[in-house]
């Protein structure tokens, strides 16, 4: 058996890895895995960057700052796995929720309409709004902005953006620091429950398929253990199915409700892996399909045009300055090629392209592969804006038009 | 050199900055992590910042150290990424340190020393302290379960103890184990009292 060790943040989508290593996936593949729960960011950053773990449980954008430098000295990132797509809310104080549309169902169905509302509630507002956002460069914050930027509204200068760990968002929320934040579960399902905030708007009504946390690792690891990481791939593959299986979501929620793991109520666990989500307190759950995906779809495929999406939402931002260099770095982190050595053989279905149009799919696509049928899931963006990783300069111009 | 400690345990600042007292640094400040705990880091500007590694409030503190002036120029975790064996002692320790871009090694180093060293220090307190804990709560249920013992069956209080310490060793388990089976049974047949 391979020792290996893996760092993770007390959230449900740290699931695969969870699974992996209580339901014997890790086993199965000679890998005796160790879970090591931190309870911020950075820490998961310097235990990976320090060589304290081989691999963590990490935000997509922040593997990318990682490599640019943008969050402490650089290190070269290797994200080889996906380990969900989507699995965020919008959560904001009743008294800000007020101004949006009364019917919860089309407020989250409608993001569109529900940013302008919330873009002309901001001057309402007793105080510039305060949105609590997980780091800097989290998927949540990126989507958040996105969101924001479409109705018009400038994150940097309309809304006050402050930085909590997920789970003192809550306690944050209830005593009035923030007015809302965006955060992945059970986070929103949490505060919900506790009857101190609504969920506004749900991650995959604003990007059918938004790339959220990975599996990451020195870039100088995987190369250095090939044998191990593929080990460690194909066990959290098989892991990920796992956690997709409905049949397995009671088995689940019950597994991260651990207190050595998530730590909160499986009952509201089980909301975000069964997409049926309470919107308020005491609401019926409404049914929000793929809320979080772990497998479904090629969902753990690392697509290096995802990785130049991130990369060009921090250009939109200010947050890196434009450069050939930076562009091909940043799509280096997401590694198909690792992806496609790990999985060759074993019936998985494998892209035949490692980049695509981001956002085009209104349909589900059958799309070429190596082996086995890939049906690729919808994946627009709420605004209808496709991403071409070929032109990203047209595609900033795009969004400067809102 | 001037020094901001982040932290909200009163016993381990304390410890820290003792020892950085005694090693002759002068400009110390403890700064819990609450509140407009930045601003007053603003103030001070800091050469050096040293955090709890576990603490909930890192991502925080380094989003409002990207965004406001709290450190004069661009800050790094530790002294010289070269130093490995430095840098692992000090997450081993649970030691953050963030320190301004340009400080000279020869100047950090002894600070990042001392901390990692006072860091063990309070560790193996807080582990004696929760050894002792236990202990003296062990202790307690010990001696409950030797009076259950002493009344339902009549024996001494050696002998009750006695009893309880050959069936431990009987079934492999600590005397502590047995007692507390021994008040949970006795709880549920309704002659624990």
């Amino acid at each position: 058996m391979t020792p290996l060790s893996i760092a993770f943040l007390p959230l449900t989508d740290a699931a695969p890895l969870i699974a992996a290593r209580e339901r014997g996936f890790a086993e199965a593949e000679g890998i005796a895995l160790s879970l090591i729960r931190d309870t911020s960011w950075a820490t998961v950053r310097d235990r990976l960057v320090y060589g304290q773990v081989q691999a963590a449980h990490m935000l997509a954008p922040l593997a990318v700052a990682v490599t640019l430098g943008l969050s402490q000295a650089p290190c070269a990132i290797a994200a080889p796995f996906k380990l969900n797509d989507n699995g965020n809310a919008l959560t904001l104080s009743r008294e800000l929720a007020a101004a949006l549309d009364p019917d919860l169902r089309r407020r989250i169905a409608d993001p569109e309409a529900t940013a302008h509302d919330f873009a002309a509630a901001i001057g309402l507002h007793r105080r510039k709004p305060v949105l609590g956002i997980v780091h800097r460069y989290s998927s949540h914050a990126l989507m958040l902005r996105y969101w924001l930027g479409y109705a018009g509204v400038n994150p940097d200068r309309d809304v006050s953006l402050r930085v909590l760990p997920p789970s003192l968002m809550t306690q944050a929320l209830r005593l009035g620091e923030i007015d809302g934040f965006i955060a992945g579960e059970p986070w929103s399902s949490v505060a919900v429950a506790e009857g101190i905030g609504e969920i506004a708007a749900v991650g995959v009504n604003i990007w059918r398929r938004g790339v959220e946390k990975v599996l990451a690792t020195r870039t100088d690891w995987a190369e250095s253990n090939p044998d191990t990481l593929d080990q460690l791939l194909r066990a959290l593959d098989r892991a990920a199915a796992w956690c997709d299986d409905p049949a397995n979501h009671a088995d689940l929620a019950a597994l991260l409700a651990r207190p050595d793991y998530v730590g909160q109520p499986a009952d509201l666990l089980r909301q975000a892996l069964a997409g049926r989500i309470s919107l308020v307190q005491e609401g019926e759950p409404v049914a929000v399909p793929e809320f979080l995906v772990f497998h479904g779809g090629a969902a753990n495929f690392p697509w290096r045009s995802q990785a130049l999406w991130i990369y060009s939402q921090f250009l939109r931002w200010d947050m890196v300055e434009p450069s050939p260099e930076a562009q091909a770095a940043s799509a280096g982190v997401f590694r198909s090629d690792l992806y496609r050595r790990a999985l060759a053989g074993s019936g998985v279905a494998l892209p035949g392209a490692s980049s695509k149009v981001e956002g085009a799919l209104a349909i589900p696509l059958a799309a070429a592969s190596h082996q086995g049928s890939l049906t690729l899931s919808p994946d627009q963006f709420f605004d209808g804006k496709p991403f071409d990783p070929q032109d990203i300069p047209g595609y900033l111009r795009t969004l400067k038009q809102n | 050199m001037r020094i901001a400690i982040i932290d909200d345990s009163g016993l381990r600042a304390t410890i820290l900055e003792e020892g950085l007292r005694e090693a002759g640094f002068e400009e110390i400040d403890v700064v819990p992590p609450h509140g407009a705990f930045v601003a007053r880091l603003e103030r001070m500007a800091p050469d050096v910042v040293l955090m709890n590694l576990g603490n909930a409030n890192r991502d925080s503190l380094e989003e409002m150290l990207a965004v406001s002036r709290a450190l004069a120029r661009p800050i790094a975790m530790f002294v010289d990424q070269s130093d490995e064996s430095m840098i692992g002692a000090a997450i081993d320790a649970g030691v953050s340190a963030y320190v301004v871009d340009g400080l000279r090694k020869d100047r950090v180093k002894p600070v990042l020393e001392l901390a990692i060293r006072r860091f063990n220090a309070f560790s193996k307190l807080q582990g004696e302290l929760d050894a002792a804990r236990t202990e003296l709560a062990e202790r307690k249920t010990v001696d409950r379960a030797k009076a259950i013992l002493m009344q339902s069956r009549g024996l001494s209080e050696p002998e009750a103890y006695a009893l309880l310490r050959t069936t431990a060793m009987r079934q492999g388990r600590r005397i502590a184990e047995v007692a507390d089976a021994l008040i949970t049974a006795a709880d549920l047949l309704g002659d624990g009292r």
